[in-house]
Formats: structure tokens, C-alpha cells, sequence
């Protein structure tokens, strides 16, 4: 049997965003983006956990310490996002849409090369109660 | 007397600015929420209302159509909105729950039936940041 455990932790952030998509008209970003696409944006509470996964360390028994884990969750995501317009004081969302599943995937880029190889990082995000993504998808 | 208590939801921007102050003040005085580009939440509005059931149906007042008026009058001009620039109600004023949980009070109350009586309303920024209003 697999001797890998799960750690997760979680954080959030406040933040404001719009959905657009700047090669197409204002009808047609209202057309799929419905009222997503407000041009005064909308915000959210997100929610964000981000799972660990690898063999406990046997000097320690951790997986991953998770004050490291949740200091790096600050420095990297939360500084970054919480208390911002998403689409415009945040660089990784200059060219980007920033959806639910683009901010998880952003998100896992942000702290993957934080984290040793050997364990396996996955993000689950809620951008509200009942909306929420996974990336990657084992 | 009883209670029935409908939930709503709505997401929305704002901001914590007094224009009166220069940019330092508002963001010595709101820190990150003065963010001039906007930041978002996920609210959630609590209604209660109180009244005797009645004999003939055992409600106090329908919630199906309590929430239909809320939708109209309340959600449906704050939701996926910019609280400081698209709400007619909120002009003028700091977008704080506080004074957002008091416009809605204003905005919702003379939309009820005459046989309904507002009793509360709670409004959650955060799961862990919310108001309470009883009209006084």
C-alpha cells in the first residue's frame, strides 16, 4: 500500500474581477459572459485549498510543515490578490481571463516551483459556496 | 410571534473611500479596502420577518414570495455589481456594510405587503465579517 498522505491548507482572498475576452464586441462578451462581464466588475470571497501530497518525512513525520506551506500561500497567492481588481492591479491576468479555472491554474504556478518535486500539488478553489475548480486533475 | 428568517446571496465590488480625504488618509483609514481599482465579495443578506401564522395556510408569510421581492427590489441591483457606481441607493454614501445594510433596510421595506413586518436583517461580508439592522 502507498505509504502518501494528504495535507491541505486552506487560505482566502477578497478580490474583484470581470469576465471579458478583448478580441471580441460588448454584445457578444454580454452574450456569454452575462452579467460576469460588468464593466464596474464584481468581486468575490475566494476560497482556496491547496493539497499536498507525498510520504511523511520519517526524521519529522511531515509531509510538508505547513507554517512554511501557509507562509508561502501568503507571499505568493494572498499578497498578490487579496484586496485586488484581478484584471487590472494583477500582472498574471494582463492577458488572461480570469475565471475561476484560470485563477486555480495560475495559482499552482505561483507556488509549484516552491515546493519539492517529490510531492504533488494540487489547487481546489471556491469562487463561491457552490463554485469551485481543481487543477490539476490526477 | 415567530421569526422566518429567507437568505440571499449576492457578489459584488466596492470600495472604502471617503472623497472628501486625500488617498493617504482613505488608505490610513481603510488600508486595503481604499484599493482605488475595487476588491469583491461574496454577501449574504439574511431577512427576517416576524408575524403570527396564520389559521388558514400556517405561515407567517409565504417565503416564496418574500424572496421574489427581495430578488426584485434588493438582488437584482446589487448583484455582479460595482456597489459604489451602479447602485442608485448607495450614491453618495461610503459603501461600508454598515450603510449598505441600511440602504437595503430602506430600499426593501416598502416593497412588503402591509400585513408583513420587517424584523431584521443580517448581512455577511466574509463568513466571518456581518451586520445586524433592525430599522432603528
Amino acid at each position: 500500500m502507498s505509504q502518501k498522505v494528504a495535507v491541505y491548507r486552506k487560505e482566502h482572498f477578497n478580490a474583484a474581477h470581470r469576465l471579458h475576452n478583448p478580441a471580441w464586441d460588448e454584445s457578444t462578451n454580454r452574450q456569454v459572459f452575462g452579467k460576469c462581464n460588468n464593466p464596474h466588475y464584481h468581486g468575490h470571497n475566494y476560497e482556496l485549498i491547496v493539497k499536498i501530497s507525498g510520504v511523511p518525512e520519517p526524521q519529522t513525520g511531515y509531509v510538508m510543515d505547513m507554517k512554511i506551506l501557509s507562509e508561502l500561500i501568503q507571499r505568493e497567492v494572498i499578497e498578490k490578490f487579496d484586496h485586488r481588481n484581478l484584471n487590472e492591479d494583477c500582472k498574471e491576468f494582463e492577458q488572461l481571463n480570469p475565471t475561476a479555472e484560470n485563477i486555480a491554474i495560475v495559482i499552482y504556478n505561483l507556488l509549484r516551483p516552491h515546493i519539492e518535486s517529490s510531492l504533488d500539488v494540487q489547487i481546489r478553489l471556491y469562487e463561491t459556496e457552490r463554485n469551485f475548480v481543481e487543477y490539476p486533475i490526477h | 410571534m415567530v421569526y422566518i428568517t429567507r437568505i440571499e446571496h449576492f457578489n459584488a465590488a466596492h470600495k472604502l473611500y471617503n472623497p472628501n480625504w486625500s488617498k493617504a488618509e482613505n488608505e490610513q483609514v481603510f488600508g486595503k479596502c481604499a484599493n482605488e481599482n475595487w476588491h469583491g465579495h461574496n454577501f449574504e443578506l439574511h431577512v427576517t420577518i416576524k408575524g403570527q401564522p396564520s389559521n388558514e395556510t400556517g405561515f407567517v408569510f409565504d417565503v416564496k414570495k418574500l424572496s421574489i421581492i427581495v430578488k426584485e427590489h434588493v438582488i437584482d441591483l446589487l448583484d455582479h455589481k460595482n456597489l459604489n457606481l451602479d447602485v442608485p441607493f448607495m450614491n453618495g454614501k461610503i459603501c461600508s456594510i454598515e450603510n449598505l445594510v441600511k440602504g437595503i433596510w430602506h430600499q426593501l421595506a416598502p416593497q412588503l405587503p402591509s400585513e408583513v413586518t420587517l424584523h431584521s436583517l443580517k448581512l455577511y461580508e466574509t463568513p466571518r465579517i456581518y451586520v445586524e439592522y433592525y430599522g432603528e
